[in-house]
């Protein structure tokens, strides 16, 4: 596990404009994240986490600030760029799994290589294959996620966030949909998978006991970071 | 991108929805059956209405009078035409025929019917290609003597004896005057507007005292000329225009008369039915647009339905190109398969109308012509795209943010 550093957030504000009102949902925070790493966000609801995880997966822009990610500079990064960053550098857990009904397993955890050309000589089915025997769903993969429980549905969504390799995998409360004992085995899935492949994880939550879990917890309060632990 | 995906994508996202996907294709195939049944129609009627001319008989000529250009025309009259059968003057006229025409009632022993009587010179029969199936033809004799008899058509035979045969020698009454019927003209079928079948020919001096009296004093209506061959047409028309211009005394663009060629009518008629193609064409292609506009519809309540989905996409990294493409192809699918089944429905409606066309006796056969099916392809295709670049647009311009953020 080599400790350069593939989050580097400085000063980033975020203003969201509702007319007349400007809320300030993230003012002036700044952030360093090294290769590897397991950190969970933490704050009170309205902190600006999930405003920060957007900006950490690049699926926003901020207002002002500077953001690398990876060593490449994300805030002056046009629509498609920033597609395409996404495309390779992280993958998405949500809250909801956000798997595409109607589509097996395979053809979900595809969906990240359709999209790139990220496939090293292998074809999409086989990488799509190993990454759901490594969540341990191989035995599922022509499963539609009606035919999934809710923890196989999010395994499913972690096979595809890290299919095409990214280098940070964002979740935003990804036990907020489960019981409490497929989110202990789904948190433990991710730590595993941290420890073999040193898959950086960032993982925004409310809940202590699975910020217990990750080395790092970041405090958010007010749109800046309150304190570390 | 890549095309295959979004084709089976495409593929399937339209299967998962099929009533839908159905009912959007139904107003396209509506469309395009309407387009192409029109123009097969179309273009089906043309060839049958320019066979009809071309069969009165090749390398004719109409002269009739014109008082486009003059005040007081000149009448043609039965010299007119004899002064065109001139091997001098005129050697690509090979012959030529008066003619005065107008309806008159004819009857045989309680039987009678109203058909149009003919007036005619002897070489009238040759002229239109004309033969007769019994009896014998008109000659100068029966011209000279303003003999009283008469050549009936096919179907005035058939309607006054009941038969078209055996019938020579009889007498009928035409405007209440006997005429006695020296011939049958053979039966040329179909059903031809002003087809002789449905003619009675008479000689031109007898019509002209008896039976359309009002018109006389030596005036014909219409004189037909013949030229020797389809190449010496235009020759024809020269020598006859020098002729009757120095007859009439009238300078060239000022005639009193007027020349057509059976090509000119042919050339006006498919002109006519050209127009009249379009026409329809147009307005059945006013409910392929509709059909489009059905797609807009459904592909924009498929864009909100599936916003999150998007979004998601989005997230994985789908590039604006991407999402476009990928309801574009829906959207073109939806009108190229529509188009295409529309094709395979207009072709049956109008083989379908032909049947009952030629079953009632109007000889029509629809032609599908390549273009129309090439045409009717295109323009679905571009209907679905134009119609589903909108929705596709809004689709393509969604914020990934807000996007995943909906449900
Ligand atoms: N799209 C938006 N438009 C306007 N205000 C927003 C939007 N998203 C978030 N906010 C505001 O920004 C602040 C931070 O929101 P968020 O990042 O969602 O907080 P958290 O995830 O920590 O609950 C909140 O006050 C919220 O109301
Ligand atoms: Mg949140």
């Amino acid at each position: 596990m080599n400790n350069t550093t593939v989050v580097e957030v400085k000063n980033l504000t975020k203003v969201y404009k509702m007319g007349e009102m400007e809320v300030h949902a993230l003012r002036g925070l700044n952030v360093k994240i090294q290769r590897g790493e397991v950190v969970s966000i933490m704050g009170p609801s309205g902190s600006g986490k999930s405003t920060l995880m957007n900006m950490l997966g690049c699926l926003d822009r901020s207002t002002s600030g500077e953001y690398y990610l990876d060593g490449e500079s994300v805030a002056e990064m046009d629509d498609d760029q920033l597609a395409d960053i996404r495309n390779r550098k992280v993958g998405f857990i949500f809250q909801g799994f956000n798997l595409l009904p109607r589509s097996t397993a395979i053809t979900n955890v595809e969906l990240p290589m359709r999209y790139g050309n990220s496939n090293n000589g292998r074809s999409r089915r086989e990488a799509a294959i190993e990454a759901l025997q490594s969540v341990g769903l191989g035995d599922r993969l022509d499963h539609r996620p009606n035919e999934l429980s809710g923890g196989q549905q999010q395994r499913v969504a972690i096979a595809r966030a890290l299919v095409n390799n990214p280098s940070i995998i964002m979740a935003d409360e990804p036990t907020g949909n489960l019981d409490s004992k497929s989110g202990d085995e789904l948190m433990e899935l991710l730590l595993n998978l941290n420890k073999e492949r040193g898959t950086t994880l960032i993982i925004v939550t409310h809940d202590p006991e699975i910020a217990e879990h990750t080395q790092r917890v970041i405090h958010i309060r007010d749109g800046v970071v309150e304190k570390e632990s | 991108m890549n095309f295959a995906q979004s084709f089976i994508e495409a593929i399937e996202s339209l299967t998962a929805n099929k009533m839908r996907s159905g009912l959007t294709m139904l107003g396209i195939i509506i469309g395009v059956a309407a387009v192409i049944a029109m123009l097969a129609l179309g273009s089906g009627a043309q060839d049958s209405i320019i066979g009809e001319i071309e069969g009165i008989g090749t390398n004719l000529l109409f002269i009739s009078t014109d008082n486009e250009n003059v005040i007081n025309p000149k009448p043609l009259t039965l010299a007119d035409a004899e002064a065109l059968d001139d091997p001098l003057q005129a050697p690509a006229v090979n012959a030529v025929a008066a003619a005065v025409q107008g309806a008159a009632e004819v009857s045989y022993s309680g039987e009678s019917s109203v058909v149009t009587v003919i007036g005619v010179t002897p070489d009238y029969t040759q002229v239109q290609n004309m033969t007769v199936a019994e009896g014998e033809y008109l000659n100068d004799t029966h011209l000279t003597g303003q003999a009283s008899v008469a050549i009936l058509g096919a179907n005035v035979a058939e309607e006054l004896f009941g038969r078209a045969n055996g019938i020579i020698g009889e007498s009928v009454r035409i405007s209440g005057q006997p005429f006695r019927v020296i011939g049958v003209l053979t039966a040329e079928g179909g059903s031809d507007f002003g087809s002789a079948d449905d003619q009675v020919l008479v000689p031109l001096t007898t019509a002209q005292v008896r039976v359309h009296p009002q018109d006389t004093r030596g005036e014909v209506d219409t004189i037909y000329v013949s030229a020797i061959s389809s190449e010496a047409v235009q020759d024809a028309i020269t020598q006859v225009s020098n002729i009757m211009r120095e007859r009439h005394h009238t300078e060239i663009g000022a005639e009193d008369f007027s020349i057509m060629s059976q090509q000119s009518m042919v050339d006006m008629m498919s002109t006519i039915t050209g127009i009249l193609t379009i026409f329809l064409g147009g307005v059945a292609g006013i409910s392929l647009l509709v059909g489009g506009i059905g797609i807009m519809n459904i592909m924009l309540v498929s864009v909100v339905e599936r916003t999150r989905e998007i979004g998601l996409r989005k997230a994985m990294g789908a590039q604006r190109a991407d999402i476009l493409s990928q309801f574009l192809v829906e959207s073109s699918l939806l009108s190229v398969i529509g188009g295409g089944i529309g094709i395979l429905l207009g072709w049956a409606i109008s083989a379908l109308v032909g049947l009952i066309a030629t079953a009632s006796d109007f000889a029509l056969n629809p032609v599908i012509g390549l273009d129309a099916v090439l045409m009717a392809t295109l323009f679905s295709g571009a209907v679905g795209i134009f119609f589903g670049l909108y929705p596709a647009n809004r689709a393509a311009s969604l914020e990934p943010v807000e996007a995943l953020r909906t449900d």
